[in-house]
């Protein structure tokens, strides 16, 4: 199963607008809650409430600082889970065939029960987006929810991804790459979309939105919104006062 | 190639769905708490919800943690070791309720007033407030006095609501929306689903905050303002827009004071509206130039001219406005380098304000009628909305700030328009509308009214013949005349000090007092220990209800564990804090979706069993048995006034009431069967113009919000300040103490001002160069989350943050520690740099840091041992000043405390130190230490 | 990465186990001199020891493996697959030629070059488990196979008392460790991938972690963003090519056919090996640490 599908029916992945991101962790704990209660083991947490709590989760928000030469930093929140690269190098090194890719829709998924704990795939991935289960010892990754999306004991508009549902910004959107006329391709053409690290190959399915421009607020334009001469150098009440008549007269 | 597996697609979910609502924090979500075998598996949002509709925070999808926290108290404590230590035993609740009620018994019947009962926040104040009231104290008030009360009275005072529960932008119309002073907010998830909207229209954010982090970070402009000077920004902005006439002057004329009349002449009525004989203020009318009532039909009131009495020339509010804010004392060139934002970014703000407002002015094709009886066609809005919180609040100049931001709202005509921002039900609600504070005690009667208000002169102050406060807050006094909403962090060191006079017994619910809440906390904790001569505690009896091992429970002699969110009832009650939308009248519950499974017991019901249990009024039935079976019962049955209960919905014997309606046995369950909510838009026409608009009033009338109509104008010039301004200038018979004269003066202007904030105009900048804030996390709450073995994860420690321009100086490497010290304390964090930052700025999170040995941590959890309070540094007094009196370091008109006042030095703290100071002893846990490893599944 | 014992005693062993095992089936073609009998026993003994070893620590850095098995099936695709399939094949190939010598005194040379061959293949599968990552530059290179296998031929050659191949091989040696630190010292920057890339904001300006996304720890951290100071690494490399490589060599040139300096040399180039595979791993970068203010250059303090 290691071998990667030639071509996939669906590419279902995410876009997440860095524009829009707040960074509130809501998508890590909501992940979180619903990937401990399903798919596969519990996502553990080692020495939970000691000195070096170390857990497992599908999908962390980091933050950058972005400095520029001529503008203020800017802070860029980044949520990050697993991309479901098209050439998923996670897929092709496992040894068991835990991981794969499914052929129906690109998800790339592990099989906990064939999983044999080597870490190789978590190596492999430039993203980070794998990681060894502390109690279970299996590797543990973003499902893109696979359990909710299809899942027919949830009702039809529920059937999306726990992050998505979540994020109180909107600021992640699930849907199909492969049809140019989905809500996320057509937000990935609109504001430039862009893939992380195109140098590792991978050709990631989930997109990012770049943040858009910022501190672009240009300097007085006011004069030219002035009614005519409020303003009289030197003695601004005087001159505003003339003005208040002026208007006032016309209300 | 073998096959691909097939994994199970549809799994089952739950068994069941419980509706109920969120209490990660004061937001209030509707949550679907999904249930497997009777147990909690999974929550998210509730679609149908009209706070978060189905979206959710960190905070909320970890309540499963929170609810499973091995810091739950399991029984009622009582005290064995020496308070503080941690060392108690556990005990019936029979004897924890009969000891209380021994304990506060005799104080009812002799002085009352002992008993001093402050709460947190916890969102059942109105039934706390009328506990207390039913009592007989004067000394209740719940957290808002330290939290945002200069926000809140600001906004009362000037436009009868302020922000969070009272109003909100128009996110769905606005187009400029300016942010003051955020990082997260009680409107958690509202504000980041705002600004999602605001993103996905394309509309301008500009972030007004000295660190771009969270939303600001999100601004599409940000404004690094050095802390504290807001209010010389607004009014540089106020300048500027009156400078170019970009206000909106018929928004002003109809539904704002500036063209009252200000009484000029010299005496005790200076300052005040010039008044007919029916008391009305008066105004120009512009036509005939004759002083007329406001509201007299068919006239045309003036903003330019006033009008000539008896020799002296009388000018609208309007001239006072504009002859102070168009002084070159606001140009931005005069305020640029004190706010730290260069002067063409004041103007190029300001001009973005004006073109939006005048220039994207946006009509709503909606007829409606003012008060005054006039038809409007439309509904015409400028789509400039602002909000701001503790930014702005929290400082010695927080209430004057806070009103500097109306009026620059008010100016444009954006509040109650479209695209604007707009109050929530039951607000709007002029400060005349509120009650006045009540402090009137009688040994075994009921208090005289409600404990809280808003003063409408100095004769509403709460002083005894002696002029001393009557309150052990000293809310409602010379010092702080205007503390809507009492004094809580003055509380334990006046209770410590006798002053105005000592108490009895201090029972605190919910509010982590002796840490994260308290100012000067290392005192805070001597002064709940400290003994007299006697060897008795100075503070005799402390009651405390907790749901968990906190810091505060340390220092309790009574611990009265309560539930968690999951296992009790509770209430949102339009009485009190509400859920409501601009455009929705709402109010919700909390059921019990689990059974506790400790001995534990909801603080409310256990309130109405000692209520009753000392046969306080209202709780008792005639023959003294309880009135009600616990709280569930009483938010059913319990009527305010007739027809006016706790809850809005589903009233009357069909359930049909909406607002009114005798109580309902049923209404519950009700609540229960539609989501845990209830929730009824308001008519089309009454969504905007509320103050002003009749559909709106009397809307408000049907649903028991008023009991008669409300209309009321804008206070740009807000007269009860005056009044306080006036007894200083020595007028009138209530008079305040000479050294606070100068000091009312200044900060009772009737108009917006800024002054430096108390610790700025203090300090040595060259001693303490820095300003230090705290923020809070998105996903933790104060000192909850740490105990969350999922969130404790994201904030484990408080790294201290520091500016480029800092780092370079200190010459700090990644991994280092610094000294932080205030003329009041130092502490030691580990530092980072960040050059998205006021350079004069440091921060850290806030109530991320722990005493040893609570919250069920291990003593090494990096909460303790990496991380630090900003508390330690923060003194409720001034730094003496050599007048021989200690000043308060409080808002001078609520007393709301000033805690992003903090003026700090920073060094590079000595090689290898890697240990946070002040270093505490470990209190003794009353839970058991938790399992190592966690890894939770319900099995279905 | 985390220099995990367990890895470093799995590759050192069964490296040095499968290079004696090739020199071994390779005897009879070389013309060498057959070990029999007992000295075959304790040859092969070595052969299988050192590789058993190896692969035992292997299995101690699964988290399953129980489910080890499964490692063989996914030959196709997977460089750990083929790893377990070579190294099982070579060591069940070897079999006859290795019971041949030992209870026969008949060694079957056919047998013995074939599990040659697969011997230095397995070992060539292995190195390609760490070469063929990508996210890894330092190990992204052709020095890395040819590292292992002239590390496991070399210490297999002085093993099998192979003194004039084990020189050669030990200067070869030499020269591939040197070159695979001083290439491997720019892999990173070469591979294009910075902080820049990782996030796709390189183009708004400097790019700097600010907050990690968790104050606790996490496995990436543990397992990908390992931090060897720069001194230390270089100390190291000096230890493990002297230890590794040149002592070894002196000692064979110096003692030509002496079979105390071949165990001599051994020893050193055992433990030489040992050091160099610590650095090879606590010196390789995984891209991920970009996400974590890591990679390529410091983290921007100053
Ligand atoms: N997740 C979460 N949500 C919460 C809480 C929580 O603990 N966690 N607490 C709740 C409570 S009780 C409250 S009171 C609210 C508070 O909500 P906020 O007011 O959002 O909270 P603070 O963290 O106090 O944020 C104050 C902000 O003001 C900025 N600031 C400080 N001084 C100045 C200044 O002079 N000018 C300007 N412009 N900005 C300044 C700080 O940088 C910071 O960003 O949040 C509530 N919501
Ligand atoms: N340095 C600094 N200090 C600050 C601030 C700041 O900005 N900077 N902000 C101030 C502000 S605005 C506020 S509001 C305060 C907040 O400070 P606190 O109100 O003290 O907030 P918490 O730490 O959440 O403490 C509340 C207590 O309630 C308990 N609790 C939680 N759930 C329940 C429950 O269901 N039932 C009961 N009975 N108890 C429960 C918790 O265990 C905790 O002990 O902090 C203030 N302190
Ligand atoms: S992001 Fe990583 S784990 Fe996910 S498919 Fe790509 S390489 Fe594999
Ligand atoms: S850890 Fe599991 S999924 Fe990953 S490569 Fe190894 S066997 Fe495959
Ligand atoms: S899609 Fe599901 S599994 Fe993936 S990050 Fe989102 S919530 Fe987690
Ligand atoms: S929930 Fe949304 S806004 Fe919050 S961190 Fe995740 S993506 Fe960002
Ligand atoms: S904002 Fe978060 S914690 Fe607060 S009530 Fe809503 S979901 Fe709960
Ligand atoms: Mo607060």
């Amino acid at each position: 199963m290691t071998s990667l599908p030639t071509h996939t029916e669906r590419k279902l992945g995410l876009v997440i607008d860095l524009d829009t991101c707040v960074g509130c962790h809501a998508c890590v704990i909501s992940c979180k809650g619903w990937n401990t209660e399903n798919y596969g083991a519990p996502l553990a947490d080692m020495d939970a409430w000691g000195e070096t709590p170390e857990g497992t989760f599908l999908n962390r928000v980091h933050t950058f600082e972005v400095t520029r030469d001529t503008a203020p930093p800017m802070v860029v929140h980044f949520p990050k889970s697993c991309l479901h690269c098209d050439d998923a190098p996670c897929v092709t090194v496992c040894p068991t065939g835990a991981s794969y890719k499914r052929v129906e829709d690109g998800i790339v998924l592990v099989n906990e029960s064939a999983c044999i704990g080597c870490g190789l795939c978590a190596w492999a991935c430039p993203y980070g987006a794998r990681e060894m289960d502390g109690a279970e010892k299996v590797m543990k990754k973003c499902t893109l929810c696979v359990d909710r999306i299809y899942n027919e004991n949830l009702p039809e508009r529920d059937r999306e991804p726990a992050c998505v549902r979540t994020c109180p910004a909107g600021a992640r959107h699930f849907g199909d790459f492969a049809d140019p006329d989905s809500h996320v391709s057509r937000l990935v053409a609109a504001r430039g979309g862009i893939d992380l690290m195109p140098e590792q190959g991978t050709r990631p399915v989930n997109k990012y939105l770049p943040p858009r421009g910022r501190d672009t607020l240009e300097t007085p334009a006011l004069a030219s919104l002035c009614d005519p001469l409020p303003d009289t150098p030197g003695t601004p009440v005087q001159g505003f006062l003339g003005w208040l008549d002026r208007a006032l007269e016309r209300i | 190639m073998s096959v691909q597996p097939a994994p199970d697609l549809s799994p089952r979910v739950s068994d069941e769905i419980r509706k109920t609502t969120c209490y990660m924090c004061a937001c209030r979500c509707g949550i679907d708490v999904h249930m497997k075998g009777g147990k909690v598996a999974y929550i998210d949002g509730n679609r149908d919800h009209p706070v978060n509709k189905g979206v959710l925070c960190a905070k909320g999808s970890a309540g499963i943690m929170q609810h499973l926290s091995p810091a739950r108290l399991r029984a009622p404590l009582k005290r064995v070791g020496p308070r503080g230590s941690g060392e108690f035993k556990e005990i019936s609740w029979d004897e924890a309720l009969s000891l209380a009620a021994d304990w506060l018994r005799p104080l009812r019947a002799t002085a009352p007033e002992k008993l001093a009962f402050f709460t947190g926040r916890d969102q059942s104040q109105s039934f706390t407030g009328w506990w207390a009231q039913a009592f007989g104290t004067p000394n209740w008030a719940a957290h808002g006095g330290f939290c945002s009360v200069n926000m809140a009275a600001a906004g009362i005072y000037t436009m009868g609501g302020s922000f969070w529960e009272f109003g909100q932008p128009d996110w769905e119309r606005t187009k400029l929306f300016l942010l003051f002073g955020v990082a997260e907010d009680h409107d958690s998830n509202p504000i980041k689903m705002g600004l999602g909207r605001l993103k996905e229209r394309g509309a301008r954010v500009i972030g007004v905050n000295p660190i771009r982090s969270g939303y600001n970070a999100i601004a599409d402009d940000w404004v690094g303002i050095t802390p504290g000077t807001d209010g010389l920004f607004i009014l540089a902005l106020v300048h500027e827009l009156l400078r170019a006439g970009k206000i909106d002057l018929d928004y002003l004329i109809r539904y704002t004071n500036a063209p009252y009349l200000v009484n000029a002449a010299d005496g005790s009525e200076n300052g005040l509206f010039l008044r007919d004989a029916d008391g009305k203020p008066l105004v120009r009318d512009r036509r005939t130039g004759h002083a007329v009532a406001w509201d007299a039909p068919d006239i045309a009131p003036d903003l330019a001219a006033g009008v000539e009495i008896a020799g002296t020339t009388h000018l609208p509010v309007f001239r006072h406005l504009t002859d102070r804010y168009l002084s070159k004392d606001y140009a931005p060139d005069a305020v640029a380098k004190r706010c730290g934002i260069p002067a063409p970014r004041i103007r190029a703000i300001a001009a973005e304000i004006a073109r939006v407002a005048f220039e994207e002015e946006i009509t709503i094709p909606q007829p409606w009628t003012d008060f005054r009886g006039v038809r409007h066609e439309t509904m015409t809005g400028r789509p400039v909305a602002m909000h701001a919180m503790r930014g702005v609040s929290a400082h010695s100049n927080g209430f004057q700030t806070a009103r500097a931001l109306h009026l620059l709202q008010i100016l444009i005509g954006s509040v109650e328009t479209p695209g604007g921002f707009r109050f929530k039900p039951p607000y709007p609600k002029p400060p005349e509308a509120h009650p006045r504070p009540h402090a009137g005690h009688v040994p075994g009667q009921p208090l005289d009214g409600p404990h809280l208000g808003y003063p409408l002169g100095p004769e509403h102050l709460l002083l005894d013949e002696a002029d001393q406060p009557k309150r052990i807050d000293k809310a409602f006094s010379w010092e702080a005349p205007l503390s809507a909403h009492g004094m809580m962090h003055m509380v334990i060191s006046n209770a410590h000090a006798g002053d105005p006079y000592k108490i009895d017994t201090l029972f605190l619910y919910m509010a982590n007092m002796a840490w994260n809440s308290s100012m000067n906390t290392t005192q805070v904790m001597q002064m709940l220990t400290d003994t007299d001569a006697n060897g008795d505690y100075v503070i005799p009896r402390i009651i405390y209800s907790d749901a968990y091992s906190s810091e505060m429970v340390a220092f309790a002699d009574l611990v009265l564990p309560d539930t968690t969110y999951l296992e009790r009832h509770d209430c949102i009650s339009l009485l009190d804090r509400p859920i409501c939308e601009a455009e929705a009248l709402a109010d919700s519950i909390r059921w019990p979706v689990v059974q506790p499974d400790r001995d534990v017991r909801p603080f409310q019901s256990v309130l109405l069993d000692l209520g009753a249990r000392l046969g306080l009024p209202g709780m008792v039935k005639d023959d003294g048995t309880a009135k009600f079976k616990d709280y569930a019962d009483y938010i059913s049955n319990h009527e305010r006034r007739p027809g006016i209960g706790p809850l809005a919905g589903f009233r009357g014997p069909d359930g049909m009431g909406q607002g009114r309606g005798a109580p309902n046995p049923d209404q519950i369950a009700r609540y229960i069967e539609n989501g845990g909510f209830w929730f009824e838009h308001i008519p089309e026409e009454a969504q905007f113009f509320k103050p002003w608009n009749a559909a709106y009033q009397n809307w408000a009338v049907a649903r028991g919000l008023f009991d008669s109509p409300q209309p009321y104008v804008f206070n740009l010039y807000a007269e009860p300040l005056r009044r306080f301004q006036l007894a200083a200038e020595g007028y009138g018979s209530r008079q305040p103490p000479d050294h606070l004269r100068a000091r009312l003066m200044e900060a009772m202007d009737p108009l917006p001002i800024w002054y430096p904030t108390f610790t700025d105009a203090a300090t040595d900048p060259a001693a303490y160069p820095l300003h230090a804030l705290t923020q809070r996390p998105m996903a933790h709450y104060h000192s909850w989350g740490s105990q969350n073995a999922w969130l404790r994860q994201i904030h484990g420690h408080t790294p201290l943050y520091v500016s480029g321009e800092v780092w370079r100086a200190r010459g700090f490497r990644s991994g280092d520690w610094a000294t932080l010290t205030s003329p009041h304390g130092r502490i030691t964090l580990p530092v980072v740099r960040m050059d998205a930052l006021n350079p004069h700025t440091v921060w850290t999170w806030n109530a991320i840091a722990k005493r040893r040995g609570a919250w069920a941590l291990d003593a090494c959890a990096p909460e303790a041992a990496q991380s630090s309070l900003l508390n330690h540094l923060i003194h409720e007094l001034l730094p003496p000043k050599g007048d021989g009196l200690r000043w308060a370091n409080s808002d001078p008109v609520t007393g709301q405390a000033a805690w992003y006042d903090l003026r700090v030095r920073i060094e590079k703290a000595p090689a290898g130190q890697r240990v946070t100071y002040p270093a505490h002893p470990a209190q003794a846990s009353p839970v058991p230490n938790p399992p190592r490893d966690l890894a939770h599944q319900v099995k279905g | 990465m985390h220099p995990a014992p367990s890895l470093i005693v799995f590759t050192v062993f069964s490296g040095l186990g499968f290079g004696l095992l090739a020199w071994l089936g390779l005897g009879p073609a070389l013309g060498q001199p057959e070990p029999l009998g007992w000295a075959a026993f304790v040859w092969f003994g070595l052969g299988y020891g050192l590789a058993g070893v190896g692969l035992l620590a292997s299995a101690f850095h699964l988290g399953h493996p129980e489910r080890m098995l499964l490692a063989f099936t996914q030959w196709r695709s997977s460089w750990l697959s083929r790893e377990a399939v070579l190294a099982v094949a070579a060591l069940a190939v070897m079999a006859p030629h290795a019971a041949g010598s030992v209870f026969l005194a008949t060694p079957l040379p056919a047998f013995g070059m074939a599990a040659a061959v697969l011997a230095v293949m397995t070992v060539a599968a292995t190195a390609m488990i760490y070469a063929q990552l990508r996210t890894v530059p330092r190990w992204h290179h052709w020095t890395v196979p040819a590292l292992f296998v002239v590390a496991a031929l070399a210490g297999g050659a002085l093993l099998a008392g192979q003194g004039c191949a084990a020189l050669w091989l030990l200067l070869l040696l030499a020269l591939l460790m040197i070159a695979h630190w001083r290439i491997g010292d720019g892999r990173f920057r070469a591979s294009g991938s910075d902080a820049g890339t990782a996030t796709g904001l390189g183009g708004l300006g400097r790019v700097r972690l600010l907050e990690p996304p968790h104050s606790g720890r996490n496995y990436l951290l543990r397992e990908m963003v390992h931090v060897v100071g720069r001194r230390h690494a270089h100390k190291l490399r000096l230890i493990a090519l002297a230890l590794g490589a040149l002592l070894p060599a002196v000692l064979v040139l110096l003692a030509p056919g002496s079979v105390v300096a071949l165990a001599f040399a051994a020893v050193l180039h055992l433990g030489g090996m040992l050091a160099a595979r610590w650095l090879f791993f606590a010196e390789a970068e995984h891209v991920v640490g970009l996400y974590y203010g890591r990679g390529g250059t410091a983290p921007t303090d100053g």
